[in-house]
């Protein structure tokens, strides 16, 4: 089933004129609302009237998440706060959260592109979605939660963890769609073996997975193991959450809800548009989300589009899977994990950041972070209860900075290896 | 009465406690006393050699986490209780030991070195109680 066919369906002159006319009215709006937008466009000598079409969109200056860092916590919203009725917020690079807001009207928008995707993936109001992303701060619980509602399905919102409980659920009440991180699929389908449940004894039908790369021999995995069809939903909460963009049941790229998002894929060094078709950065322009509409923001992931109508008849841009990020963040089971917020732990307990080196490995079905912290001087004591003390410190203070654990490991200096003097922050290990 | 205790941070690998003491000895530095505390993961060494300054110089240089920490040492009588004794002192007086090692020198005399919270209270109670403390320089001669 096709949610919204008039849209998802348009002729791409169809679609060029809706974003045309959202887009001036957004760029309206925001030059008259925000200061920081306002200065940039002046500083590129742009008032709103040079913007025509869809076309002079490259006109406009980007916006990055240390924009939004720069305005914490509101300054970038559009609106009085008392038009904004939900508030969510994901880590930023440096230890500040990069905080959005969303009026009545964007969380309808919101339903709209979750039930839109939930209908790309074959999901209907007569299936039972289990839910178990978490809710909260994080988009995906709550995201999932209300496309679901709109469409009609029943929902089961029993957020992350408690695996025993997921279990019995799916068994008790019949679940048919599981909507969680990849990585937690593969980790459910592993408890199940070890539990005797078979994928015969469940009804699950489709699996709604996100919030962290994945590959298709995962894809293949999860869809031999749990017996299920396996779609990738995309989406950052900066632009909306969960819902920006869904693969279809033909699982050949996904369909960008680009009435609301139009994309972009630019070259991450010159920031110049690239052709449909290359590799580069995606970039959003959001344009019909009221609360902190973003301009070109830069998602720093890199992927490559493709207008070419789907089979499923959907006219809808498709984007590849991410192949990758143009920055150094790292997602660790769901979580955005800048290896600058660990810097900024570590400086936090001296005067001078030690070296340190991350380590992500998947064990198993799920990532682990270790952090190897070099003793220097500054860290380093004669009594070993100062040095235990000093590790449970840092894995404290880093469990509840990044919100997930982190093993560290204190070892001599110069263990690290340095390149040109300067030391390699992360060894990703996972094969993705 | 203040002797430096050469401390040397090493992680539990094959190896690292040979090059520390391959370093020292090629540099004709002699270690009087030694004690290694460990943990699962990593170690500390601590050391009364015969030319603190130059170990730990040596050391740093050699990329090791090593500083120079000030312990007592006292010499005591190598008889039961004698330990027990100095102990007792100590703990009435409200002085904390950290950490301890001992050895005995031979039939006659122990030495034990202590890391107390407090160095300056803890020189002042053994030396009103008519304990004797090794001088840092006969210590660095052992």
């Amino acid at each position: 089933m096709i949610w919204n066919e008039k849209m998802e369906c348009a002729d791409r002159d169809e679609m060029r004129a809706v974003q045309t006319k959202r887009l001036k009215e957004t760029v309206t709006r925001i030059y008259h609302n925000v200061a920081s937008y306002r200065q940039k466009m002046q500083e590129a000598g742009l008032v709103p009237d040079d913007i025509q079409s869809v076309d002079d969109l490259c006109k406009l200056p980007f916006t990055v998440k240390t924009d939004l860092r720069d305005n914490y916590p509101f300054g970038m919203f559009t609106v009085p706060m008392s038009e904004i009725v939900r508030i969510h917020a994901s880590s930023g690079t440096t230890g500040k959260p990069t905080v959005v807001g969303y009026t009545r009207k964007d969380l309808n928008t919101w339903s709209e592109v979750v039930t839109r995707s939930l209908c790309m993936a074959g999901v209907h109001r007569e299936d039972i979605v289990q839910i178990a992303y978490g809710y909260g701060l994080f988009t995906g619980g709550l995201g999932l939660h209300y496309g679901c509602e709109n469409l009609g399905a029943s929902v089961i919102p029993i957020s992350g963890g408690n695996t025993d409980k997921q279990l019995q659920l799916m068994q008790d009440f019949g679940t048919s769609v599981l909507a969680c991180t990849p990585s937690y699929s593969l980790y459910l389908a592993e408890e199940m073996e070890a539990a005797g449940i078979k994928k015969e004894d469940l009804k699950l039908r489709v699996g709604i997975f996100g919030a962290e790369p994945w590959t298709e021999n995962m894809r293949k995995e999860i869809e031999f193991k749990l017996g299920i069809k396996a779609i990738d939903i995309y989406g950052l909460s900066e632009i909306m959450g969960p819902g920006v963009s869904c693969e279809c049941e033909h699982q050949t790229g996904m369909h960008i809800n680009e009435d609301h998002f139009i994309p972009e894929i630019i070259d991450p060094l010159t920031l110049q548009p690239l052709p449909a078709g290359e590799v580069g950065e995606l970039v959003f322009t959001t344009i019909t989300k009221e609360g902190i509409p973003l301009i070109r923001y830069r998602t720093r992931d890199l992927t490559q589009l493709n207008y070419e109508r789907c089979v499923c008849g959907r006219t809808l841009v498709r984007m590849e899977k991410c192949k990758g990020r143009s920055d150094d963040m790292l997602i660790i089971r769901g979580v955005n994990v800048f290896p600058s917020q660990i810097e900024s732990v570590l400086l936090e307990m001296s005067e001078t950041a030690p070296h340190y080196l991350l380590i992500v490995e998947r064990e198993g079905n799920l990532d682990t972070l270790k952090l190897m912290v070099e003793v220097q001087e500054q860290f380093f004591s004669d009594e070993i209860r100062q040095l235990e003390a000093l590790r449970k410190k840092i894995t404290h203070k880093l469990q509840s900075t990044l919100g997930i654990s982190v093993d560290v490991k204190l070892v001599e200096p110069k263990t690290i290896e340095r390149t040109a003097g300067k030391a390699k922050r992360v060894i990703d290990n996972r094969k993705l | 009465m203040i002797i430096k205790q050469l401390t040397v941070f090493i992680e539990n690998k094959t190896g690292r406690l040979n090059e520390v003491t391959q370093l020292l000895g090629n540099s004709n530095i002699n270690m009087s006393a030694l004690s290694l505390a460990d943990t699962s993961e990593f170690g500390i060494l601590r050391m009364i050699v015969s030319e603190p300054e130059k170990a730990l110089l040596i050391l740093k240089d050699a990329d090791f986490s090593a500083r120079l920490t000030d312990v007592v040492c006292l010499n005591s009588p190598n008889e039961p209780l004698a330990l027990a004794r100095a102990l007792d002192i100590l703990s009435e007086e409200g002085v904390f030991i950290e950490y301890l090692y001992a050895y005995s020198m031979d039939n006659k005399s122990a030495n034990i070195v202590l890391k107390p919270d407090n160095i300056k209270k803890c020189i002042e109670v053994l030396q009103a109680h008519k304990l004797e403390l090794v001088r840092a320089s006969d210590m660095y001669k052992i």
